[in-house]
């Protein structure tokens, strides 16, 4: 099976004036479309070829990084687009995932400020995540196009802290960026889907 | 609740130490004077030494701007904060610094690996533009042609390297006390330096530097960037270098 870029699940001007149309362009038409080329061909030829995603993730991690860095980059953007929605963030979020958040993490506003400390504290390009690992939610940070899977752990919300993410809306301000992602961009009810699955 | 730093190393680091590892990118809304406003300390951001737009239309002023006057001058600052935990060392030169990291104190090691490389790198990198490119003359051109192809072959490897990095970091060619040069990278804001080599002069590829004018272009930007560089400066380096006398 080979990688193909999804549509984004709403307008390119959907998130504005949190994410731009301009920034969503090149993230989503340029960015995300390069790694799905450059893994398709990387991976020819080669044993992860028609494997699926998560498998060709974690198989190629630290043995083929041509296969991984794009890989692992189209995984992290699929889920990218379905974890923003218009209208989102904040500190409505289904029930069970909150109750949890509360319990590993010492409450959403903790968690969020956590969550943003990663992201700024990712030196360079990488991604800041909640992830399920070993039945709980964690916090946690990775450079790169590495995530949670890779290190034993369930990722279900990452916030991609590349520059190309938020440089056209936010220059040098991550911090900035990141705020506005927790506070407006989190689709909590996808969060929740991924939580519930990863708990099973 | 500990972040935990997913790195290929996988270890985990207390919030400290996640404080300790803050960047360019923690300082929230400096203004564009940010800089002049810097904490004291041993550590000094220098004015770019021509104007922000001396680099246009290849480099655009506003990038000068943010780069120098932010992003550079966030590591400077960062830097400065850490000046306390390093003792005796704030007082050496940022090369003796970055060439024996083992002798920085563990909890600020990678706080200062960032920084101080961050700070290195960005010394070198304005002090080589601003000028109109060309060709390299006499000694520097004659190890070009020796060491490194010719000028065409080293802008074909440099701008292929670039293109290579994943992520953020730099390209460079570096030169030995015998006057060899040779091409290397390095991720995020290591340098040469710290492997206790010497740096002619490196291109930044972390997207900051390159992003509002080229956006996800790298190519475009790694080949337009020898349209800027000051040869004379890279000549003067190549000479110090030789002569023992090049640092940062």
């Amino acid at each position: 099976m080979s990688f193909t870029l999804p549509e984004l699940p709403y307008a390119y001007d959907a998130l504005q004036p949190y994410m731009s149309r301009e920034t969503l362009e090149y993230h989503h038409d340029k960015h995300h479309l390069a790694y799905v080329n450059n893994g398709n061909n990387a991976l020819k030829g080669t044993e992860w070829e028609g494997k699926p995603l998560e498998d060709v993730v974690k198989g190629s991690f630290g043995k083929n990084p041509a296969v991984f860095n794009n890989a692992g980059q189209h995984f992290n953007h699929l889920h990218f687009w379905k974890w923003m929605k218009p209208n989102g963030g904040g500190d409505k979020m289904p029930g069970e995932l909150e109750k949890k958040i509360t319990a590993d993490l010492g409450g959403v506003a903790k968690m969020k400020e956590d969550f943003a400390a990663a992201g700024v504290g990712q030196f360079g390009s990488g991604w800041a995540w909640l992830a399920v690992k070993d039945g709980k939610i964690i916090i946690a940070k990775t450079p790169n196009g590495e995530s949670p899977l890779v290190h034993g752990a369930t990722p279900i919300l990452g916030c991609d802290v590349w520059e190309h993410s938020y440089y056209i809306d936010y220059r040098n301000r991550r911090p900035d960026y990141l705020k506005a992602f927790m506070d407006h961009l989190v689709n909590w009810d996808y969060v929740a889907e991924l939580y519930a699955k990863a708990a099973k | 609740m500990s972040a935990l730093n997913m790195s290929t190393n996988g270890y985990a680091i207390d919030r400290r130490k996640l404080i300790a590892g803050f960047a360019a990118a923690s300082v929230v809304s400096l203004t564009p004077r940010a800089y002049a406003q810097a904490p004291s300390g041993p550590f000094r951001l220098d004015p770019l030494p021509y104007a922000n737009n001396k680099n246009e239309p290849h480099i655009d002023a506003m990038t000068m701007e943010i780069h120098h006057d932010r992003h550079h001058a966030a590591y400077v600052n960062n830097l400065n904060g850490l000046a306390n935990q390093l003792g005796g060392l704030a007082d050496k030169p940022l090369d003796q610094i970055l060439v024996k990291m083992t002798d920085v104190p563990e909890a600020i090691r990678t706080a200062v690996r960032n920084n101080g490389g961050g700070h290195a790198n960005h010394t070198m990198f304005w002090q080589i533009m601003g000028g109109s490119g060309g060709e390299p003359k006499g000694d520097l051109k004659a190890a070009i042609e020796r060491d490194l192809g010719g000028l065409a072959k080293l802008q074909e490897n440099f701008n292929a390297a670039g293109g290579r990095v994943f992520g953020s970091g730099w390209v460079f060619v570096t030169v030995a006390p015998d006057g060899k040069l040779a091409l290397t990278s390095k991720p995020n804001q290591d340098t040469p330096l710290m492997d206790g080599q010497r740096v002619l002069m490196g291109n930044d590829v972390w997207e900051h530097a390159y992003y509002l004018k080229y956006q996800n272009r790298r190519p475009d930007y790694l080949k337009a960037w020898w349209n800027v560089l000051n040869w004379d400066k890279i000549e003067a380096r190549y000479a110090d270098a030789k002569a023992g006398k090049l640092t940062i």
